[in-house]
């Protein structure tokens, strides 16, 4: 418990990052920084998203399969970790 | 006689000839029956069977309980055939008796007649009343007057007469014309005393609607809400044995992502960071600040000084300058007498018309620094010479200065043009505008007020200094410095008076005349104005006391932002009700709520050259239980002569320029270390100076000379980047005012009396990108080196504390080397008398021996 706990607050010390959140493999949160319902959007979103980038790398090549997701946008960052079970999701503002 | 007894039936011929019921010859019309036996049928039977005629009734028969059958005749085919059979002795009886009923109903008719009655004749009875009389006067109709009779006769021939009509108007004829005109009769009013209305009990609704934002055109809409764990199963979750390997896993990957993005952004597009923004209007190499317009004033007897300067807020091209005469303090006691008959005027110039003034304002004496409100343009205070505050209201003349149209004026040669030329606006002579109210003059400051500023419309101030939300939306505080070391905090509402005044007083006030076109704004203020609170710079145990040249509060940058919030505010004042300054009493009985953590220090540069950071609040001394103001939190003398700008940077709350004597300092409000930046000496005077409107790292010092320094910190921080001579004396105020993004004027008042209008290149009006974050960078940076030369002090000051105690150590060290020795010394010397005294107890010396022993020795 503690360590789970230990591993979030490391991630969510790094510089710039704004949110950090774990997610089961039907989208609904487990651990987040962030307030509920930005939480549940980012949560819904990212997980309809890192199903459909999966299945796509997996159609191109079945022996393949997705080890990270990055999404850049004009303001901030974000990056999922996907597992069989769940997902890691953080938001960072790349400073300039 | 019921039918159900009743059986048609049809005889023939032959049936008929055996039973003897022939039509018209047995069976008649008056006898149309015929009893039949029974046996006689069961013979017929017998005979022909199914072919008799009674066959079909044949079981009817056999149980009529009778020896005759009862056999009618049915001439009129009543029941359908010839003839028919009553099947009951009973309907037998009755057919054959049915004489006896109507005979019964004729007798039953008889009964009555059979009553026999007499017919007697009425005898006369006398009257007895049962009352109709009354009704039957009531209802009757009586003439109440004689009838009267009218008798008109005319002549016969007349009768007949060919009769003559015309026209004629009813109402020019009298009595042409009756007419019973309606009129509301109130005995025929009614009025309703119980109204029969029905009541029936709601809940209570309440309609809303919004406007919601349709994403994405469709019309079916889902409303749903997502799925979530409980804390209990967050928990459980969390505690899972697989989310803790899924994280060790999958938290390496993540932080070399975030670290990437920390060492290094990927995606910059350097090139296109490197360049400026294009799209400048002018030449890029011009920086130098081009002549405009510039404003003198003719009429009057002595020479002139511009003492303070300002833009009207809201209209373009319009800029009020303040005069005073250009002499020493000696010298205007010597002409006193001449100066009295010379008005002192603030003059409002537009660039319209360079010769003639729009307005001028009339004050008692000169006037050293005026405003305008912030919430209203048209209200102006003004510091004079004698310590009296002066208020302007212009509202009757607002009109008159707003259609001032600057016309062409963005083109250069306005001044060229010829005056005939000009076309005349409005009335070409300048207005005289007496001033509204004056301050009293016992009660307020007793010098030459320097600084004058209005305090915004967001919060007010109580007499002890504390802070309150102002509700009346208006700036109604106003506060001033003067050279006689006090600050004074000033309310233009009526004051609820304390004590009540003295009637003799107040019959005095009701004698002075206000001239009629004077608005009466602030009438109530005019010659008994007090101050709200006065805060008195003290020094301490020391006379002399600190006195204030300028005053810069928190939120001063409020003038020269949102032209167009100014612009919304007097259309919403001229739109709805009448102007709050007409009704200033209005604000006073509320009670206002108290503004928590409210910065209530500022600044004041001192005529000595110190900068002074100070609390305006109020606190309680201890020892006195009296209300004092604080003391000055810091204090630096930074300047060598009186400090004359204090000003708050634009872009920046908490940077604050100070000009003074040879040298310029910028401070952050909260360092108390020091000023952030500090220039050298610089080989002229400065004598004003003011931070760009647009630009966060320039700022224009005027110096004594008639040059202008302008500064950019980002180019250089030890001297100015550009000097440029405007005219051939000093300085005395600079002013930068924004019309637009491509259009930034500079008003430099001097010592002569001329008022300077420049026009600001591109360049200096301009910020480059990023500019904002670069200077507070920039100082940032300053506040840190700030902050390690007081590390460095600290340092240096144990350092030598550590070099002073080795050098004590040392010290002591050798003393006690030297005692050592003194010591030794000593002993030695006990020692031997200590020797020779045990000799001589012993006897092995000699008295007279130890003696020349002792010589020899």
């Amino acid at each position: 418990m503690a360590e789970v706990e230990e591993t979030l607050k490391r991630i969510q010390s790094h510089k710039g990052v704004i949110g950090t959140m774990v997610v089961n493999a039907e989208g609904i949160p487990i651990r987040t920084t962030l307030d509920n319902s930005t939480t549940v959007q980012y949560a819904g979103l990212l997980h309809q998203l890192t199903m459909k980038a999966k299945s796509t790398v997996r159609d191109i090549d079945p022996q393949n399969d997705l080890t990270f997701l990055r999404i850049r946008s004009k303001k901030h960052e974000i990056m999922v970790a996907p597992d069989k079970e769940y997902l890691l999701i953080a938001i960072q503002n790349p400073c300039e | 006689m019921g039918h159900p007894e009743i059986y048609p039936l049809v005889l023939t011929s032959k049936t008929q000839e055996i039973f003897n019921c022939r039509i018209d010859e047995d069976v008649t019309d008056e006898q149309p029956y015929k009893l039949i036996r029974k046996e006689d049928i069961f013979a017929d039977f017998e005979n022909r069977a199914a072919v008799s005629d009674f066959y079909p009734v044949k079981k009817i028969i056999q149980e009529y309980p009778g020896d005759e059958l009862l056999l009618v005749y049915d001439k009129d085919f009543k029941y359908g055939l010839n003839f028919y059979l009553i099947g009951t002795e009973e309907g037998k009886e009755n057919y054959l008796n049915p004489p006896e009923v109507p005979e019964e109903q004729e007798e039953y008719k008889e009964h009555i007649p059979e009553d026999i009655y007499i017919y007697k004749p009425p005898i006369s009875k006398p009257w007895v009343s049962l009352g109709s009389e009354k009704e039957i006067e009531e209802e009757s109709v009586k003439e109440s007057t004689k009838e009267i009779t009218y008798m008109i006769s005319r002549k016969r021939s007349e009768f007949g007469a060919p009769v003559k009509f015309s026209d004629q108007n009813a109402s020019s004829v009298k009595d042409a014309y009756i007419e019973c005109t309606a009129y509301p009769d109130k005995k025929f009013t009614l009025k309703q005393l119980e109204r029969d209305v029905g009541m029936q009990v709601v809940p209570k609704i309440k309609d809303t609607s919004t406007q919601t934002r349709w994403t994405y055109p469709k019309n079916a809409t889902t409303q749903y809400y997502p799925r979530e764990f409980s804390e209990e199963e967050k928990d459980a979750l969390g505690q899972s044995k697989t989310l803790t390997e899924f994280l060790n896993n999958v938290s390496i990957s993540v932080e070399i992502a975030l670290q990437q993005n920390e060492i290094m952004n990927t995606f910059i597009n350097d090139w296109k960071s490197l360049a400026e923004e294009e799209g400048t209007f002018g030449d890029k190499t011009d920086t130098h600040l081009k002549e405009y317009q510039s404003f003198t004033y003719m009429h009057n007897l002595t020479e002139n000084m511009i003492t303070c300067v300002s833009w009207h807020p809201i209209i373009y091209g319009l800029i009020a300058v303040s005069v005073a005469v250009r002499l020493s303090f000696e010298e205007r006691v010597h002409f006193s007498g001449k100066l009295l008959l010379q008005p002192s005027l603030i003059l409002f110039w537009s660039f319209s018309d360079p010769i003639q003034p729009q307005l001028m304002l009339e004050s008692p004496d000169d006037i050293f620094c005026f405003q305008f409100c912030p919430s209203d343009p048209n209200i102006i205070a003004g510091g004079c010479i004698n310590g009296q505050i002066v208020m302007w209201d212009i509202t009757a003349h607002a009109d008159r200065i707003e259609n001032i149209k600057a016309g062409g004026s963005r083109s250069k040669n306005v001044t060229l043009k010829p005056m005939f030329l000009l076309e005349p606006e409005t009335n070409t002579e300048a207005m005289y505008i007496r001033h509204c109210a004056v301050s009293s003059i016992e009660n307020g400051h007793r010098k030459v007020i320097t600084d004058i500023h209005w305090l915004p419309d967001t919060f007010e101030i109580n007499r002890l200094g504390s802070v309150f939300e102002n509700r009346s939306g208006i700036s109604c505080q106003l506060v001033t410095c003067s050279a006689d070391c006090t600050i004074c905090f000033w309310d233009i509402r009526p004051q609820k008076a304390l004590t009540p005044q003295p009637p003799p007083e107040k019959k005095k006030e009701e004698s002075i005349e206000v001239p009629f076109d004077v608005p009466s704004t602030f009438l109530h203020l005019n010659l008994s104005w007090k101050p709200l609170s006065k805060i008195r710079l003290s020094k301490g145990e020391t006379a002399l006391d600190h006195c204030p040249t300028k005053l810069s509060l928190s939120e001063d940058s409020l003038l020269y932002k949102a032209q167009d919030k100014m612009l919304a505010q007097s259309k919403a004042m001229k739109a709805g009700e009448m102007n709050p300054y007409q009704n200033l009493e209005g604000g006073l009985g509320n009670y206002l709520k108290p503004i928590d953590d409210f910065c209530t220090k500022f600044f004041v540069g001192t005529e000595e050259g110190e900068v002074i950071y100070t609390d305006w609040k109020m606190e309680k001394d201890p020892e006195t239980g009296r209300f004092m103001t604080k003391k000055p939190l810091s204090l630096y003398t930074v300047h060598d002569g009186g400090v004359h700008t204090i000003q708050r940077s634009p872009f920046y709350k908490d940077i604050i320029l100070t000009v003074g004597g040879w040298n310029v300092a910028i401070w952050k409000e909260g360092i108390m270390t020091g000023p952030l930046l500090q220039s050298s000496c610089a080989p002229k005077r400065y004598t004003s100076g003011h931070w760009s409107l647009t630009r966060p790292g320039v700022f224009y010092i005027g110096r004594e000379d008639g040059y202008i320094d302008i500064w950019d910190l980002l180019e250089k921080t030890h001297e100015p980047v550009q000097s440029q001579n405007i005219c051939i004396t000093m300085i005395t105020y600079i002013k930068p005012w924004t019309f637009s993004a491509k259009q930034q004027f500079i008003a430099i008042a001097d010592y002569y009396g001329t008022l300077h209008i420049l026009e600001i290149p591109w360049t200096l009006s301009r910020p480059s990108t990023n500019e904002v974050s670069r200077i507070s960078y920039y100082f940032e940076r300053e506040v840190k080196h700030l902050e390690y030369v007081e590390q460095r002090k600290k340092i240096r000051e144990e350092e030598k504390k550590e070099m002073e105690m080795e050098k004590k150590k040392v010290e002591t060290y050798q003393k006690s080397k030297e005692q050592l020795e003194a010591k030794l010394k000593m002993d030695y010397e006990s020692y031997l008398e200590l020797e020779k005294d045990i000799l001589i107890n012993l006897g092995l010396i000699k008295v007279e021996e130890t003696m020349s022993n002792k010589e020899m020795i």
